[in-house]
């Protein structure tokens, strides 16, 4: 039953973080070249573009729920399995919902990139 | 892709790893937090290591976001992951903590992908651009950029 618990943590951390980054990325590519827009615009117009984009804040939103629900596993959950799982899996599930939802095109060489660096990290932190 | 471009991605990975080996070294100083006496957590941002690990955390976010508007998430990820093996090399050489066998091969599977991805396209082609975005920039600059 731990173990479920476990694992429904790990789902969430998974979930919200690949949401996060989805969201983070959509909203700027929208945004466009920050270093362009900088030297067109200004630092203040540039942050505001950013700022002001719908799915920039929401994406930080995601990142934040993600943050603190790997925290709230970490303290009672095994740190061994939380943090390798969790990191490796948003991996293999950017790269997934990068295809999706970003329509990124994930050729061979990126899901072999993805793959050993999932199986690294997961390595690592264990 | 510019030099640029590769030096803010280097500084991605790069203030990533420094930014946690900070808050690493600062939360050794603090000790255990339990989740009922979160307290311990303000008297932790006034310890200078923190502080400034939260800095360069700073940096990496924004670092992050300017490569994401010019570079697929699916490159920015696996090319700026080189940052778990610098912050593999920090904590062996300057955190003093044991890397074992295991994390090695770790470190040598990231390194892989890394070289892996970076050797191929950065951004997906887009055929069509929304009009807004085209009246706005140069056109001039934005070929060359991409």
């Amino acid at each position: 039953m731990r173990h479920a618990y476990t694992w429904g943590a790990i789902l969430v951390i998974v979930i919200t973080s690949v949401t996060g980054d989805v969201l983070l990325s959509h909203a700027m590519k929208s945004v466009g070249d920050v270093g362009e827009l900088y030297r067109r615009t200004g630092l203040v117009q540039a942050l505001g573009r950013i700022l002001g984009n719908l799915n920039f804040v929401l994406g930080i939103v995601a990142m934040a729920a993600a943050f603190f629900s790997l925290l709230f596993a970490l303290s009672w959950g095994d740190v061994s399995l939380v943090a390798p799982a969790s990191a490796s899996l948003t991996f293999v599930g950017n790269a997934v919902a990068a295809r999706m939802f970003l329509n990124e095109r994930v050729d061979r060489r990126r899901w072999i990139a993805a793959g050993l660096v999932a199986c690294g990290v997961a390595l690592l932190a264990g | 892709m510019t030099a640029q471009k590769y030096l803010v991605l280097a500084g991605v990975a790069l203030f990533a790893s420094a930014g946690d080996s900070l808050l690493s070294r600062g939360m050794k100083d603090i000790g255990g937090v339990s989740l009922h006496d979160l307290s311990a957590l303000i008297v932790a941002v006034r310890n200078p290591w923190i502080i400034l690990g939260i800095l360069f955390l700073i940096a990496f976010f924004a670092a992050y976001m300017s490569a994401l508007s010019w570079a697929d998430l699916t490159y920015v990820l696996p090319a700026t992951s080189i940052g778990y093996v610098v912050l593999a090399l920090i904590a062996k050489f300057m955190l003093h903590e044991q890397v074992t066998m295991l994390r090695w091969v770790g470190i040598l599977l990231i390194s892989a992908g890394v070289s892996f991805v970076a050797g191929g396209p950065a951004l997906t082609p887009r055929p069509e651009r929304p009009a807004s975005q085209d009246d706005a920039l140069e056109p001039e600059h934005a070929r060359s950029q991409s």
